[in-house]
């Protein structure tokens, strides 16, 4: 989907609070070098490490009340 | 050379308001009484089902009705009126915020101890309870995304961008077998469901018309475009840690691999899409048309509080061992997973 020119620099998009905004497709290498990939036009990678779907986010990051 | 009928039937009236925009629909009978539309409880059955109606024409419209009465002004009179009397009275129900960051302050923190209808399924949703949810969330999901594409010509730049990907996300990246819709037929295939679509329409009880009905009328009004987004935001939101607690109740009932697929898939999605709604979807549009953003904060206020009017309705009937529909499944479905 995305229609960039493939030599463009991907953008990753940094926030305080929450993922890695990645432009897909990306392909994540595992500590134990294990690759999973995934095609979406956004990637959220998780960086709280509490992602029961790791390397995904999937909103663990969010505050309980 | 004999085309299948791919609209939906008309469903059983539910009062006089349903039943005049029928008979209207059917070609004959004058449309409702404006003292008719007055006096009809906002969130009942027959005005939320009248309202339906009209909406449904901008879909897929019903067998045997003219496609034409999509743009009938008495028609479109009516839906006004109705439209009204709904918006009117969400106004006035639904808690509000005066800024959008307040709304979503809300729904962005997880309770520890929730109590929602996802949270009873994971717990103790039994396969029945499962399939009534799915029959019932039919009459959004097989049209999954269809009411937010309207926003996108009445969005510009960033907003719009944004928008445009997440919803060609919605409907499978390009990839048919991948449209979040069909995935959700396949759920229902696993669940021993029908998947024609509004077949389940004569089940829904008015709390679920309600649900659909804000969509169609924040996706058909330019004027209500800031709401749009907001209801938008709201699912998208609530969407990702919601499924993760459904996936797990179709697990745990062995309801079978595109039952659970269906959801899995989104968490992983809408943790996405939640991001770029947040903030390429409304930071955008908030940039663009910044007195819009009353608007869309009512849009969230309002999602959550219709969610909320469905939510206690399914856990009430739940509760009490009662089935949530107004029309019972066949009993005919046994599991075999």
């Amino acid at each position: 989907m995305p229609n960039s020119p493939s030599d463009a620099p991907r953008r990753v998009t940094v926030r305080r609070k929450g993922p890695l905004l990645l432009e897909g497709p990306v392909e994540v290498e595992l500590e134990d070098g294990t690759v999973v990939s995934s095609d979406r036009f956004r990637v959220a990678l998780c960086t709280c490490r509490r992602s029961r779907r790791y390397p995904w986010c999937d909103t663990s990051h969010r505050g309980r009340a | 050379m004999e085309h299948p009928r791919s609209e939906p039937l008309l469903p059983e009236p539910r009062g006089p308001l349903s039943l005049a925009v029928e008979n209207h629909l059917r070609g004959d009978g004058p449309l409702p009484a404006a003292r008719d539309v007055a006096a009809a409880p906002v969130y009942g059955d027959d005005l939320q089902l009248a309202l339906y109606l009209c909406y449904e024409l901008h879909y897929r419209g019903f067998a045997g009705v003219s496609p034409d009465l999509e743009w009938d002004p008495g028609l479109l009179g009516t839906r006004a009126a109705l439209e009204g009397r709904f918006l009117t009275a969400l106004r006035a129900d639904a808690r509000r915020h005066e800024s959008v960051g307040d709304a979503l302050a809300g729904i962005l923190v997880e309770p520890v101890d929730g109590t929602g209808v996802s949270h009873f399924l994971r717990d103790k949703g039994e396969l029945w309870q499962l399939r009534e949810y799915a029959a019932l969330r039919s009459l959004y999901h097989l049209k999954e995304a269809d009411p937010h594409a309207w926003v996108l010509p009445r969005l510009r730049g960033r907003a719009k961008a944004a928008m445009a990907a997440v919803e060609f996300d919605e409907y499978g990246g390009g990839r048919a077998d991948r449209v979040h819709a069909h995935l959700f037929a396949e759920l229902m295939t696993d669940l021993g469901l029908d998947t024609t679509y509004g077949r389940y329409l004569d089940a829904a009880r008015a709390e679920v018309l309600v649900t659909v009905n804000l969509m169609s009328l924040f996706g058909l009004h330019r004027s209500l475009r800031g709401a749009l987004v907001g209801h938008f935001a709201t699912v998208e939101i609530t969407s990702s840690p919601g499924s993760r607690r459904l996936a797990e109740a179709m697990r745990r009932t062995g309801a079978g691999p595109a039952a659970e697929h269906f959801y899995d898939e989104h968490v992983e999605a809408d943790a996405v899409h939640e991001q770029v709604v947040r903030h390429d979807v409304i930071g955008g549009l908030l940039e663009d048309e910044p007195h819009l953003e009353g608007d869309i904060a009512f849009g969230v206020d309002a999602t959550v509080f219709t969610e909320d009017l469905l939510g206690d309705r399914l856990l009430a009937d739940w509760r009490a061992g009662r089935s949530c529909l107004r029309a019972p499944l066949s009993q005919e479905f046994t599991h075999t997973s």
